[in-house]
């Protein structure tokens, strides 16, 4: 269980992180969401006990992470904004230093060194210096250090940053494998992520929790939740437009620019237009070449939330 | 503690992955051998004795020890280890200390690789080896007090340029403030008490008192307290510069 108490940092007047309260229990994978400079780095920094808030406390499982910090500390595991490892080392001599200082006895040391190696396919770069290693192995590295002690927290900035498609999905796996008993937190900015791997996402920007919520709750907030996209070329758009806008519950129907013949029907609140939408189809025996209804696009509440919330500081601001 | 013995033997290794440690062996004993037969006179003073050796270190130290120490933190900033170093379930003072351990035993293996200089002495005469002894032991702490110097400024910036220069003018004011020169500037007009002082903070003034073989306790302790308290500041630094 972590518990974060109206959590404050300031630096030298700025505001980074400014009154951050909640908490996460077992079994669930937090999402960390926020553009950048929104606070999410430094929330996790205090999170790890790496830097002192100005106010508010953090506990981890009971321990506070700033007055009992070596206790606390053992029970993370954490990779850093952008991976960082010691250059000179190997993966192999890195990983056995992370071990013997997080209190791993032999042979249960090397015994868990072979396990992270294999689970993130780190053998082939065992014997090489960490500074020759690609983007994609350091960032893997450090995964593999942040798991090492099979911690009952693990908290990951950015942990698919420079991975190339197969080994993200191989990351995302692992973070759903790993997430069955213990409490995961992820800061991310690629929001596929958010519906791939969380059970929960935090929205945060200047410092201050926007929403907090499942990513489905998430997704139901966009305008294009539950709309009907569908491709029907060859037809007069005008015709079409007109056709599906005078169903009953549509708010409006969008022609994409870029894709002839693709129209996204925006459905009212709560109207659902699956059905209406279908049965018009076959009436009029359009050539449907794809119809679906979209989950709700996260970009676009992303952007909604984080961007009114700009203008309003901005607008207090000029006030 | 073991914690403080992991890092020392990470940092010892890393010394050793790089050519580093060999160039500031090689450098250490190249410079040292020259001081003492060119600008010591070793075999024109026709006695058995190291104190040319020992004469230069302070000086030998103020170039070399800054380019030892000025990586010991200033990179750990810079390549985002320290976060990872600090959100490792260890104490803030086994890190300083494990750091600072490593380098000053590197120091010590240049130091005690310089015994052939030793063994030559013996060969042409019969030094007091306990004098001999007391050299050494002085030189190491006095290493030591430049290295924890180092440290601190080391741990107060990212740049690597920047902690070398910085220690070296703080070592040099420390070596400087035996000297004549500068205590005549104090001499004047300044109480007895305050000169005194000034030339109880240089590291020559206890060093020589040394590596002449008297070993007071006074003067191992002002190297001790020094060390002491410059990792202790190291420590507060790293402490308030974190988030930097």
């Amino acid at each position: 269980m972590i518990t974060v108490d109206n959590l404050k940092k300031d630096f030298d007047g700025l505001q980074a992180v400014d009154g951050v309260t909640f908490s996460v229990s077992p079994g669930e994978v937090l999402g960390f969401l926020g553009p950048n400079g929104a606070g999410k780095s430094t929330t996790m920094k205090m999170l790890t006990g790496f830097i002192k808030p100005s106010a508010g406390r953090v506990s981890l499982y009971g321990k506070d992470v700033f007055t009992q910090a070596v206790e606390a500390k053992r029970l993370v595991g954490y990779l850093p904004e952008g991976a960082p490892a010691w250059d000179d080392m190997t993966p192999e001599r890195f990983l056995a230093f992370v071990g013997t200082v997080r209190g791993l006895a032999e042979p249960t040391r090397s015994q868990r060194i072979a396990e992270v190696i294999k689970l993130l396919e780190l053998e082939p770069v065992c014997g090489r210096p960490i500074e020759k290693l690609s983007k994609g192995y350091r960032r893997r590295v450090g995964i593999a250090q942040a798991i090492l002690h099979d911690p009952r927290i693990l908290i990951l900035d950015e942990p698919t940053d420079g991975l190339d498609p197969n080994q993200k999905h191989h990351v995302r796996e692992l973070i759903r494998g790993l997430a069955q008993d213990r409490i995961v937190i992820v800061s991310t900015h690629i929001l596929e992520e958010v519906t791939a791997v969380c059970t929960r996402t935090i929205i945060i920007a200047n410092g201050r929790i926007l929403v907090d919520c499942t990513p489905a709750e998430l997704e139901a907030r966009s305008r294009y939740h539950k709309a009907v996209a569908l491709q029907v070329p060859e037809l007069d758009e005008q015709e079409v437009t007109r056709a599906l806008g005078a169903l009953e519950g549509v708010l409006t129907v969008e022609v994409s620019p870029n894709h002839a013949g693709r129209y996204t029907v925006v459905a009212q609140e709560q109207a659902d237009l699956f059905q209406p939408v279908c049965q018009l189809v076959q009436e009029k025996k359009w050539p449907v070449e794809e119809i679906f209804m979209e989950r709700g696009r996260l970009d676009d509440v992303f952007r909604q939330l984080t961007s009114s919330r700009k203008n309003e500081a901005c607008e207090a601001r000029v006030a | 503690m073991n914690s403080i013995t992991a890092i020392f033997r990470r940092e010892l290794a890393s010394y050793f992955a790089t050519p580093l440690a060999y160039i500031f062996i090689i450098i250490f004993l190249v410079l040292s051998g020259v001081f003492t037969f060119y600008l010591g006179n070793f075999y024109e003073r026709r006695q058995a004795e190291l104190a040319p050796f020992f004469m230069f270190h302070p000086w030998l130290y103020l170039f070399l020890i800054p380019a030892v120490s000025m990586r010991l933190w200033s990179e750990e900033r810079k390549s985002g280890t320290l976060e990872l170093l600090l959100t490792l379930p260890i104490s803030l003072r086994s890190a300083v200390l494990g750091k600072f351990l490593s380098a000053w035993v590197l120091v010590g293996l240049a130091l005690m690789l310089t015994f052939p200089l030793w063994l030559t002495v013996n060969y042409l005469g019969e030094p007091d080896n306990g004098v001999i002894v007391a050299g050494y032991l002085g030189s190491w702490l006095m290493a030591g007090g430049f290295l924890a110097i180092g440290s601190c400024l080391s741990a107060s910036t990212s740049s690597q340029v920047i902690s070398f220069i910085l220690t070296l003018v703080i070592c040099f004011l420390f070596v400087a403030a035996g000297f004549p020169m500068v205590l005549n500037v104090f001499q004047g007009w300044a109480p007895a008490t305050l000169v005194d002082a000034v030339a109880g903070l240089s590291f020559l003034t206890h060093f020589e008192a040394v590596s002449r073989g008297v070993l007071d306790v006074r003067d191992l302790l002002y190297f001790l307290v020094m060390i002491a308290f410059w990792l202790l500041a190291t420590a507060i630094v790293i402490d308030m510069k974190k988030a930097d």
